[in-house]
């Protein structure tokens, strides 16, 4: 447990908050990494979701494709790339987030697609037979009828990426990865600490963060009636335990 | 292909530590995970407090939490007990999700039917809340499974065996065929276990397979009704 104690006089050590090893300049990279990674995959998955769920064609395809997505080692697939593209360090950017937006798509994907096809069928009827345009559909009716679920997807995308973008430094890339993967051959156990407990206040606060997204941009006629699937579930669990009582 | 026949012996070696580091995770993960998803399906009070701890969990960065897990169990840093540890606890935060919706998934007709015809808590549990939640259950611990595989490959970067030492030692040489051999294999481990767990489901849930195909029947049909 000292162990922690020292990690956290590390962390504060004003020493440590300055210079490209520093802190903030780590956690800007790694937020940099993020970001990136995320609106590639979101241009990518959102779009080909979108189009799955609305026209219900190739969800076959898509469930099997992001099944074995997920199979891929990271690592692995990051080492590959690095490897066999041999652009050196400079370049280490563009395998790293080629991989960690194949781990991104698999959650955003399922998120739209699932989100589009949890809409009522009798909403969609209704608004067709009102004459709306197909592409108003979409965007009128789908969309902010799923967007719960799509914002879910893009939190567990950011949250896997976060928490992956920390291999990176494997191949001699920054972010806050770059403690753990420096110390661990030195066995300075206490920087390893730092890195983990970094990225784990990191991915915690970006958590947070979207959480509040998501109940910010949720419709408010959506909030009233059919929110999330837990909710659902708690209100029907409560009625199993009023009928027991 | 010739540097795979050569060092055949040593993918082998690597292949079954690593199916051995994945089996404990994937089994602990889910004897556990399926108590405390019933109890947060149970108990509306834990319900809340049980998911929420389970969501913390899972956003804790794996490599993370691999190497913090020595500081935490006082274990030594080469020890397979962190990645088994770290893995079971990614297993149990995702199952348990699973496991709740699963629960809640059970018609509340058929288990009120059962308090009705005189099944207690115990033997509800057994012959009818488990076996509905029986397929959900399953379709999450394919997921862990997948995750947990893919997972142990981290363990290399602490020095673990398994084939994601393919990973770091083809890349300290700046080989790609041994890296890709570790992704092929690790796939494959991935693909053969995903096989087994189908093929225990449908021997001990063949009810699974009656309803599924009632689904596709009714979800085409509506397909037809639209496009009509």
């Amino acid at each position: 447990m000292n162990l922690f104690g020292d990690a956290f006089r590390w962390i504060l050590e004003p020493s440590h908050w300055t210079g490209p090893n520093g802190i903030p300049n780590r956690i800007l990279e790694h937020l940099a990494y993020t970001g990136l990674t995320v609106l590639i995959a979101t241009l990518i998955a959102v779009a080909l979701g979108l189009y799955i769920g609305h026209t219900g064609r190739f969800r076959g395809i898509a469930v099997s494709v992001t099944g074995a997505m997920r199979a891929l080692p990271t690592l692995g697939l990051l080492v590959y790339l690095a490897v066999l593209f041999g652009l050196g360090i400079q370049f280490a950017l563009i395998p790293t987030i080629i991989v960690l937006v194949v781990l991104a798509i698999p959650p955003l994907l399922a998120g739209a697609y699932s989100g589009v096809q949890s809409v009522d069928g009798r909403t969609v009827d209704a608004a067709r037979s009102m004459g709306m345009t197909e592409w108003q559909i979409l965007w009128k009716v789908e969309v902010p009828l799923a967007l719960p679920l799509i914002l879910g997807g893009i939190r567990s995308a950011v949250l896997q990426v976060v928490a992956t973008a920390t291999v990176a430094a494997y191949i001699s890339l920054g972010g806050l990865g770059r403690y753990i993967i420096d110390a661990l051959p030195v066995r300075d156990y206490t920087t390893v600490l730092v890195g983990a407990l970094l990225v784990t206040i990191l991915a915690l606060v970006l958590d947070g963060i979207l959480i509040l997204c998501q109940r910010l941009t949720v419709p408010a006629g959506v909030r009233a009636i059919r929110s999330s699937p837990g909710q659902r579930s708690t209100t029907k669990s409560a009625s199993t335990v009023s009928t027991a009582a | 292909m010739t540097w795979v026949l050569a060092n055949l012996g040593q993918i082998w070696e690597l292949t079954v530590a690593h199916v051995l580091l994945s089996i404990a995770p994937i089994v602990l993960g889910f004897l556990l995970a399926v108590p405390i998803g019933w109890f947060a399906y149970r108990f509306r009070v834990s319900r809340g407090l049980v998911l929420t701890v389970c969501g913390l969990l899972y956003t804790i960065p794996s490599l993370a939490l691999i190497v913090a897990m020595p500081t935490i169990l006082g274990t030594k840093i080469l020890d397979p007990l962190n990645l088994i540890v770290t893995l079971t606890l990614y297993a149990i935060a995702l199952m348990v999700r699973t496991a709740t919706d699963a629960f809640d998934a059970v018609s509340t007709d058929v288990i009120q039917s059962s308090t009705a015809v005189g099944f207690g808590a115990w033997r509800r549990f057994w012959q009818v809340e488990l076996p509905l939640a029986g397929p959900v259950l399953l379709a999450g611990l394919r997921v862990v499974s997948t995750s947990t595989v893919s997972l142990v490959t981290l363990g290399a970067l602490v020095g673990m065996s398994g084939l994601g030492y393919l990973f770091t030692n083809g890349y300290q040489r700046n080989f790609p065929t041994e890296i890709l051999t570790g992704i092929v294999g690790t796939v494959l481990i991935a693909v053969v276990f995903d096989i087994l767990l189908v093929l225990i489901g449908r021997m001990l849930l063949p009810w699974a397979r009656v309803d599924d195909a009632a689904r596709r029947g009714a979800g085409t049909a509506r397909v037809k009704a639209v496009a009509a």
